[in-house]
Order: C-alpha cells, then structure tokens, then sequence
C-alpha cells in the first residue's frame, strides 16, 4: 500500500493545466511542422506558418496558444494500491483546476448550470474519469478541450450490418461537417464498439495518444491510415480555406460490443490537441 | 490580394471587399460573442438602446483569455460564428459592417451581408497568441458581470484577417474547399 496526499494531486493538476494550454507535447508540434512543408495550398501554408508562430509566441510569452483554454478533463489512471490521505481526491483534483486557471491567466469558460448559464468564475467543475489499473502508480492526463472542435463531434449508433464501411461513413460525415469551425487542421478521436458511453470516452481518450503512434491492431492501423488520407482528399484545408492538410491524424480505439450494435464515436480536435501527462 | 483598411468603415469599403482579400485592419473594433448578442437581442426587444453603435463598426466574435500584468489583452483568437447567426441579420440591418469569426455562417446571414452591404472576415482559429499582438488597448465597455463575455472596444493595429463572405455573397469556405478537394 503506497500513501499519497491529495495535496500533491493539486499541486500537479495545477502546474499541468498551465503547461498544457501553452506547449503542445512534442508529437503535435513535429506534425505541425511537417504539414507546414507539405500543405499545397499557398494560402494554407501561409496560415500553417502562422500556427507554428503562434506555437512559439505562446511558449515564449506565456501566453495561451488559444484564448479557449478548455474545459478540464481529466484522466486519473489509479493504482489499486495507493491509498489517498488528506482530504477528497475530486476535490483536490478540482481544487487544482482551480489553482491552475486562475494562477495561470486562463480563460474561465465554464457556466454553472446548461440552461441558466452563469460563469463558475473559476473554471471548475472539471470532468473527471476515473480508472482503477493494477500496482501503485497514479496516471494523470489534463486534456483542455476547446468547445469550437467539441461542438462538431458526433455519436453514431450504426447496426452491425453497416459494417467498416459505416464506420467509415460515420467519421468522413463528421469531418465534413465540421469543415471550418473545428479549426483544421484537425485530430481526429474514434471511438468504435463498446456502448454509447463506452465509445465517446474511448473517442476523447484517443485524442491523447501520440499522434505518431499508430493501433497496436493492424486493420485499426490501416483504417487510421485510409481514413486521414481520404480526410485530406476532401479539400477542406488550414482554416477550412481549402488545401490539403485537414487532419494531421486519426486515432482509433476499439472495444468489445453487443451482437445488435455498433457505436461509433467521432470526437474532433483542432490543431491544439492539448494533454500534459504525468507519472505519480 | 493584400490590403490595409481603417476600421470603422463605410458600405463602399465593405463592397470593394472580395473574397481571399488578405486585409490588415487597423483602429476600433468591438468584441461580443454569445452571452453579449443576447444581452443586445434583449435590450433591442425592450426597446432599449444598444451599448454601441452598429453603424460603420466592426464585432470580432471573441472573448479572451486574461491579460498577464502590462499586456493589454491574453490569447485573442476568433470563435465559431455560426452561433451568432441567429443575431446577426437584425445588427447589419443597424448598420454593422463587419463581422470577424471563424466557421461557416447560415444563408439568412449571407443575404444580410449583400443586403446591406458587409463583410465577414475570418481570423485564423487557434493562433491566439499571434493574433494578440496585433491588439494595442483592450478595455470592456458594456456586460462586464459576463467575464471573458463582456463587450470589449479594442485598438487594434494590422489586424490579419480574411474575407470569406464579399458583399457579393461570395463565399471562401465553398469555393476554395473546391479547388483542392480531389474525391
């Protein structure tokens, strides 16, 4: 049994959310480059020169790469063997959400109630996913979502019979939807089995993943491969102003399913694919 | 085409606009995005006056991040403007020239835009950083119980932004995704 103080929780959360919204990890940023070198359009290489700008004024300056500086999810991989002392581990979680927003001039875009709307003032609530995993190590991941990119994303429910090319379908229609408004160039989390919630969480949880590292699976990794070159077939481009960089990847995470379904789940990211990951 | 234009600015102006302009704004805008347009949608139901003058004026849907201690302003980056197309048609109808934002607008905002003359501009979503440089002076001027949401007047200098919607109703989004789509 290993012992942590929820207080060391808070501290990390804090200093996460302040990394996380100004330096993408190192995988986005070589992406980044690279489509930057092969984007066709004149203009989407104009505007692919200006993010790589953006990058580095906002790690400079320390100052946001975008103003939407998210809403907070948060997953906590837990090890069945620590034992948390000093206090509830989800407040000390949103505690430091808290800490890291209002200490790191972030923006606070989160309203209390979906109908009544008022601003928190703080950020918080964070939305949490917990996962117990075997030994006694506590995974964090802050992943910042922008709401320009969560607004285009999509749960299909499709029936067995839809098969692959459903699935292909379901995310193309996604992406097509979305066009501008997701800010391409664009990541791309699937989410394909499991039920309806299964999918989505599996959908967001691929957008953490290394957007260099393909499925372990092989007809995954191809389907990733087909999907990001037919997504880049569609014109859409940096900005949605035509060109041929519109995702830089498509990342897919598959589950065991019922017999009468087939869940697909399309969660978009734009080009600030944001996750601060930490071992504790 | 590259060009440098003063905001606010006139219905001429707004017309020798074209789509794929690259223009670099400089003067006064104003900042609102959701919670403010329907603050502006209440007031002008009530009959009330609007906290600023649509005529000639520029609105970037915007809302930033906070500003750290002597910069003017955070990451000023655009918002998706779709949600803001429900307000749109009744503002250009009182004179708003411009809109900046990013994403798609609706067919009645596009009717709006030639009606009366506008533009719609995009800024590139996502480069916050970059685009708050571009920003002199930051200071909210009506909403301010609404934060990040609030009404900003911004001084802004070579502000870079695109025309998507001329005043033609031509529209960027559709024929520039046409040149390089390849299905």
């Amino acid at each position: 049994m290993r012992t942590i103080n929820v207080v060391e929780i808070t501290e990390n959360i804090k200093e996460m959310c302040i990394e996380a919204t100004h330096f993408l990890p190192e995988d986005m940023g070589n992406a980044m480059k690279a489509a930057a070198d092969s984007e066709e359009s004149p203009l989407g290489r104009q505007i692919l020169q200006q993010l790589q700008e953006n990058l580095k004024i906002a790690g400079e300056d320390m100052i946001p790469i975008c103003q939407d500086t998210g809403m907070a999810v948060i997953f906590m991989e837990v090890g069945q063997d620590i034992h948390f002392e000093g206090g509830s581990l989800s407040d000390a979680v949103n505690e430091g959400v808290r800490q890291g927003y209002t200490e790191g001039f972030l923006r606070k875009s989160v309203v209390s109630d979906p109908i009544h709307r008022k601003n928190t003032g703080d950020n918080t609530p964070a939305v949490i996913h917990y996962e117990i995993i075997s030994g006694d190590r506590l995974r964090i991941t802050v992943a910042p979502k922008g709401f320009g990119s969560e607004n285009m994303s999509r749960v299909f429910m499709l029936k067995p019979a839809d098969g692959l090319e459903g699935v292909k379908n379901a995310v193309l229609t996604a992406v097509k939807d979305a066009g501008p408004n997701a800010c391409p160039p664009m990541v791309i989390g699937v989410g394909i089995g499991g039920t309806f919630e299964k999918c989505a969480l599996m959908a967001k949880k691929a957008l953490t993943r290394p957007v260099d590292k393909g499925s372990d699976v092989a007809y995954v990794r191809e389907l990733e491969q087909e999907l990001l070159e037919k997504i880049n077939r569609s014109g859409i481009g940096p900005g949605g102003l035509g060109g041929t960089t519109t995702a830089l990847a498509v990342n897919i995470e598959t589950y065991p399913t019922h017999i009468a379904g087939l869940p697909v789940a399309v969660n978009i990211c734009c080009h600030v694919n944001r996750h601060a990951v930490r071992i504790i | 085409m590259d060009k440098h234009v003063n905001v606010p600015f006139d219905a001429e102006t707004a017309v020798s606009l074209r789509t794929g302009d690259y223009v670099y704004l400089t003067g006064t805008i104003y900042t609102a995005r959701d919670a403010a347009h329907k603050r502006m949608q209440e007031a002008l139901e009530k009959g009330e006056q609007l906290p600023l003058d649509m005529k000639n004026n520029v609105i970037y849907y915007m809302g930033p991040s906070p500003a750290r201690t002597g910069r003017p302003i955070g990451s000023a980056g655009p918002t998706t403007a779709s949600r803001m197309d429900k307000y749109a048609p009744k503002l250009l109808e009182l004179g708003l020239k411009g809109m900046i934002g990013k994403g798609k607008r609706s067919r009645e905002v596009k009717e709006a835009i030639v009606k009366n003359g506008a533009v719609y501009f995009a800024a590139v979503g996502g480069a916050g950083a970059l685009l708050s440089r571009s920003i002199v002076s930051s200071q909210v001027i009506a909403y301010e119980d609404l934060g990040t949401e609030a009404i900003r007047r911004l001084e802004v200098k070579d502000f870079p932004v695109i025309v998507v919607i001329d005043a033609e109703g031509n529209d960027l989004y559709e024929t520039a995704v046409r040149d390089y789509c390849r299905e």
